[in-house]
């Protein structure tokens, strides 16, 4: 096998896939309550503004969310040295509903890129703690470092919904833990773009975090400024997941599910395979978004909520089948 | 240690007071007005809450001796959020207005096979393979996560109409006991409880492992059976009063153990069931009377429990 068969999924996998992705995207341009089609499209101002409006910046929001909730995810599992964390279920996610809330009870009117920060703080926090005793833990047992992160993830929740409970902001708490792109509209996902900018970062030291990935004395010999690229990641994570947590909500298992795929398909090597993991995170994000507003038509079904069901029978899979592998 | 407290029965009989004081100053503290309703309301709400410590208690050392661990618990292995679950699916198939007229105590009976069933087909095949423990562990964390978020899917099916009798029934918490429920609940945890107790001796044997229970002459796999039926009807009982605790019971046996000192499956129940009353019953009166938080205690045992949990699985994977 060639390095580079190696690095990539093989071509007609590529084309699938890029067919696919455009395939969603344009079927989200068109589903909704708002009767539209491709020929009223360019006849009817009425309709390019429904479009313009509202079913292009959701469609976008669910392919940055999605991108980069799934690179978030790939740069949490390097950093862990474990493939079945996220940052939803290790955390983080729950770390930043806990920032946005105290923004919000020290500054109600906070414009959402001082919450976002709040939050992105918080995760940081969150996870750098989360990261620390994940450290101690013996890498001899691989399921360890999940089960310790749900638990850790339930306990910070506990903490945050005390607290809102204290404070009289259940309800507000309850749109953070609710990933929803029904109230996305033009002016009010542009923060997401931030994220896809978190991306290109991600993929500009994809190199350092396949180093790091090896562990904190092999890299260190290998000459990485461990700490530095630690750090760095750590950033990415927890920006990433608090823009989308400020912007839409949480969205789990999407970090888990789509690294994890394209690792069965393609290896490990981060700078080789991270846009593709970045590209099934958004097909897997904008499906479940579709799939919500079909299943119950008119009404809308959260996708927060289709994915917690897709994501953790997928999540199930992922355990068994590689213990089938050996 | 203080003496005469080194035998584990005295310890039982000291816990045993406590229970009681617990219990009476739940009852008077800050008594006013109507006394004769505010001592009912308080009644059926300390009926509530021993029915659920000890359905918890007991639930849970029964399925950690079964399981031959004590980490394992019936709310982490997502049994509580399983029963939710076949709540709402059962609300789901009969659309909104049938579930309003359906006596209560029909849908709780309902419920509980519902749930029986699933709970056997799924955790029987899983026990007896004896997987490596924390892929157990993260099998149920993640299995309670898709029976929630399944619930909350179905919620959404439901017409709006329909998703507020759902609540009603699925979000009950101390404060809103539902007292139709009271009685079948604490019969069957009554029923639950006597049968643990016969079957204690049994229990000692097969908290030794499979391969041992079964070289001592248990026949492991109808034992199991029979027990994982026992914890589901407990699991319904408690879940169906209250809604799930998770943690509770992980907080409560691991307590209990250190108390007695022993696995003995005779001190052991009654035990953990004591120490889930004083938990239960103390910390509503802490919070109501000191900290001004009611209706918080559920948030309060899973921040506590999370941290005993995590804490014993840093712990064991350190060792």
């Amino acid at each position: 096998m060639t390095v580079a068969a190696a690095r990539c999924p093989d071509f007609m996998l590529q084309a699938t896939g890029l067919a696919l992705l455009l395939a969603l995207t344009t079927a989200s341009l068109f589903v909704g309550v708002g009767a539209l089609s491709m020929r009223t499209l360019f006849s009817d101002p009425e309709a390019l503004r429904l479009v313009v409006v509202s079913r292009l910046p959701r469609t976008c929001a669910a392919l940055l969310a999605g991108s980069a909730l799934a690179i978030a995810g790939l740069v949490m599992q390097t950093l862990a040295r474990n493939r079945f964390v996220e940052p939803s279920t290790a955390g983080t996610a729950q770390s930043a509903a806990l920032g946005i809330l105290a923004v919000t009870l020290l500054w109600p009117e906070a414009p959402l890129g001082w919450k976002a920060l709040g939050a992105a703080a918080t995760a940081l926090a969150g996870t750098a703690v989360f990261l620390a005793l994940v450290h101690r833990l013996p890498p001899t047992q691989p399921f360890l470092v999940p089960l310790f992160g749900l638990v850790y993830g339930g306990v910070v929740g506990a903490a945050a919904t005390f607290a809102a409970w204290r404070l009289d902001l259940l309800q507000y708490l309850e749109i953070w833990t609710t990933g929803e792109f029904s109230g996305v509209l033009r002016g009010r996902y542009e923060l997401l773009w931030v994220a896809g900018a978190l991306v290109a970062l991600a993929w500009w030291t994809a190199d350092r975090l396949t180093i790091l990935s090896m562990g904190r004395d092999v890299s260190i010999g290998l000459g990485l400024n461990y700490a530095a690229v630690l750090r760095l990641g750590l950033v990415i994570v927890s920006a990433i997941t608090a823009l989308t947590v400020v912007v839409v909500g949480t969205i789990p298992f999407v970090g888990l599910v789509a690294p994890n795929l394209i690792s069965r398909l393609a290896g490990e090597n981060l700078r080789g395979t991270l846009p593709w993991v970045a590209g099934t995170g958004a097909a897997l994000v904008l499906a479940c978004d579709i799939a919500g507003r079909l299943i119950r038509f008119p009404y809308e079904i959260p996708v927060g909520t289709v994915l917690g069901v897709v994501g953790a029978v997928l999540f199930l899979g992922l355990l068994f089948s590689r213990r089938g592998d050996g | 240690m203080i003496a005469g407290l080194d035998r584990p029965e005295r310890r039982l009989a000291l816990m045993a007071v406590v229970v009681v004081l617990v219990c009476a100053a739940f009852m008077t503290i800050g008594l006013r007005g109507d006394l004769a309703l505010a001592l009912e309301l308080r009644a059926v709400r300390l009926a509530a809450m021993v029915a659920v410590g000890v359905a918890v208690a007991v639930s849970t050392v029964v399925f950690q001796t079964v399981c031959a661990n004590r980490i394992v618990t019936p709310s982490i292995m997502g049994l509580d959020a399983l029963f939710i679950f076949c709540q709402t699916a059962l609300v789901f198939s009969l659309s909104g207005l049938g579930f309003a007229g359906i006596d209560p105590r029909l849908h709780f009976l309902g419920n509980f096979v519902a749930m029986t069933g699933l709970a056997l087909a799924l955790f029987l095949p899983m026990l007896s393979r004896r997987f490596d423990l924390t892929l157990l562990l993260l099998t149920g964390v993640v299995l309670g996560v898709l029976f929630r978020s399944l619930s909350a899917l179905l919620a959404r099916l439901i017409d709006p109409n329909d998703f507020a009798v759902l609540q009603g029934a699925v979000f009950a918490s101390f404060n809103a006991v539902e007292p139709e429920l009271l009685l079948p609940a604490g019969l069957i945890t009554l029923a639950g409880v006597a049968i643990a107790w016969r079957s204690r001796h049994v229990l000692d044997v097969i908290a030794l492992g499979a391969d041992t229970a079964v070289g001592l002459g248990v026949a492991w796999r109808a034992a199991a059976a029979g027990l994982l039926v026992l914890v589901a009807a407990l699991v319904s009982a408690s879940t169906a009063l209250v809604g799930p605790m998770a943690f509770l019971g992980l907080l409560v046996v691991s307590l209990a153990e250190r108390i007695v000192g022993t696995g003995r499956h005779a001190m052991l129940l009654p035990a953990a069931a004591l120490v889930a009353v004083i938990v239960l019953v103390g910390g509503q009166t802490l919070l109501r009377h000191v900290l001004g938080g009611e209706g918080t205690l559920g948030i309060v045992v899973e921040f506590v429990g999370g941290l005993v949990f995590l804490a014993m699985l840093f712990a064991r994977g350190r060792r």
